[in-house]
């Protein structure tokens, strides 16, 4: 199981959750899981093809998914992934 | 019998050359120079010198030469007003195992006789020296850096959560410009956290506001308030006469206008946003290190973000991101240390951690890229039409 740590804006869909622990061997497989386990996160971060949104951002550990193998990027249970959807707030 | 002054310089000129100044003007002239001391008081110091010159004062002499010169076979051509405390520091030197240490004949006091170039250095005042001293002893800052901020500008957008200690804090170390751009009047529900602000300032304009504050703090400080939205029209002129930005918006348009905008007069962005008990903050240098776009190419719908006036925001919060922004802007400013170029740092007060994630240069980035065909856009429609993707089933 990877540990997935959920943004403030995803919180509400995660039961409040701050992480979360979810498994599979790659960034797709864990973020299947994770959105079997809390429907309400798929709804935000997944298109209606099942991709996901351009505007969030995956980390996986301190790498961004996007510049290794994407969804396939491989995970294991010690890696954290992480769910980075940009912040506007300032003030 | 102890020997008098007189015998003490006669002993150290038989064993230390004197230089003409001519000679060492003509050496000085071609970037032939020896490495030259000057061992007179501050106050004489920062009344001119020989170009070039190094200033220890002759009671630092031992303690700081090897600083300077750490090879003892350097030449070193010691300077003072008259050519007599030269003398004697040479023959310091001497004893130190220096080998090739030569005086000015003369001193400075022949050299400016014979109209030879002299450097005055730019001063502190003693009311500077003072009020900066704390910055003044950190040797990444001294008085060289203390300058280089009082001729800095910082313009800082949004005088509010991020805003407010980040201007109180770039006031304080004194920068000497500060630019706040804000439309906004202090409310009465901002004082949670935007403490530049005051009870009796409520209604004011808050750019109006944190001048009053920073008057009060550092009246040197010179103030530009911007009361309005930056926007396409103005941005390029406004940003154009700063040479760091501040970003406190909130909300993506601006950000978006910034980081573009930050690209193309090449002037560097220091990034921070909020949001309950979470912070990001990063420092975008234009063309060299990632862009905001190459961070995040695209704003997540509304639902996905909201504001702090929507969603919550610790007070606090705003502090310590605030001040991590008004921090990387001194070391941008100074160009001294290891900015967030490069790297996004979240900082979560619940769990009071600091995450570190790196963030590179997207090779296809539609800012930056080489293949970018960058210029300012509608950025509220923009980020309204990218902002209103489908929300889909659950399937992954």
């Amino acid at each position: 199981m990877s540990t997935v740590k959920i943004p403030p804006v995803l919180r509400q869909a995660a039961g409040g959750e701050r992480t979360v622990e979810a498994k599979g061997a790659n960034v797709g497989e864990v973020l299947t899981a994770l959105c079997e386990a809390h429907p309400a996160i798929g709804k935000q971060i997944l298109t209606s093809d099942g991709e996901l949104h351009k505007f969030v951002n995956v980390y996986v550990n301190d790498e961004d998914a996007r510049l290794m193998q994407w969804t396939d990027t491989p995970v294991g249970d010690d890696d954290t992934l992480l769910i980075l959807p940009a912040m506007a707030g300032g003030q | 019998m102890s020997p008098s002054y007189q015998d003490l310089i006669a002993a150290a000129r038989e064993v230390i050359p004197e230089v003409e100044p001519a000679d060492v003007a003509s050496r000085v002239a071609s970037g032939d120079g020896p490495l030259i001391i000057d061992v007179r008081e501050t106050a004489e110091w920062d009344q001119g010198h020989l170009p070039g010159a190094v200033h220890i004062p002759r009671g630092f002499l031992e303690s700081r030469i090897g600083g300077t010169a750490p090879d003892s076979d350097q030449e070193i051509l010691v300077s003072c007003a008259s050519g007599q405390r030269s003398l004697l520091s040479a023959q310091t030197l001497h004893h130190m195992g220096f080998t090739n240490v030569t005086n000015l004949a003369g001193g400075f006091a022949r050299w400016k006789q014979n109209n030879h170039p002299v450097e005055v250095p730019r001063i502190l005042s003693a009311a500077q020296r003072s009020r900066y001293s704390r910055h003044i002893l950190i040797p990444e800052v001294g008085e060289e850096g203390q300058m280089k901020l009082l001729d800095s500008k910082a313009l800082l957008i949004g005088a509010g959560g991020l805003g407010s200690p980040a201007a109180y804090y770039l006031a304080a170390a004194g920068i000497g410009t500060i630019g706040l751009v804000d439309d906004d009047e202090v409310d009465e529900s901002n004082l949670q956290r935007q403490i530049i602000h005051t009870t009796d300032r409520v209604g004011m304009n808050k750019g109006e506001s944190a001048k009053q504050a920073i008057a009060a703090l550092n009246p040197e400080v010179q103030v530009n308030v911007h009361p309005f939205r930056v926007n396409r029209d103005n941005v390029l002129d406004l940003v154009s006469q700063y040479d760091v930005i501040v970003d406190g918006a909130d909300n993506f348009p601006t950000r978006y206008l910034l980081a573009d905008a930050s690209l193309m007069t090449k002037t560097p962005l220091v990034h921070a946003s909020i949001l309950r008990f979470e912070g990001h903050a990063s420092v975008f240098n234009p063309y060299d290190g990632p862009c905001y776009r190459c961070l995040f190419p695209e704003p997540p719908p509304p639902d996905l973000a909201p504001s702090c006036g929507e969603a919550g925001v610790l007070g606090v919060l705003c502090g310590v991101m605030g001040n991590i922004q008004a921090t990387e802007a001194i070391k941008v400013l100074l160009g001294i240390g290891d900015t967030l170029s490069g790297r996004l740092l979240i900082y979560d007060a619940l769990g009071m951690t600091f995450t570190e994630l790196k963030v590179r240069r997207d090779p296809d980035c539609p800012s930056c890229g080489p293949n970018a065909d960058l210029q300012l856009r509608d950025y509220e429609a923009w980020c309204a039409g990218v902002g209103s993707h489908d929300h889909a089933g659950v399937s992954a």
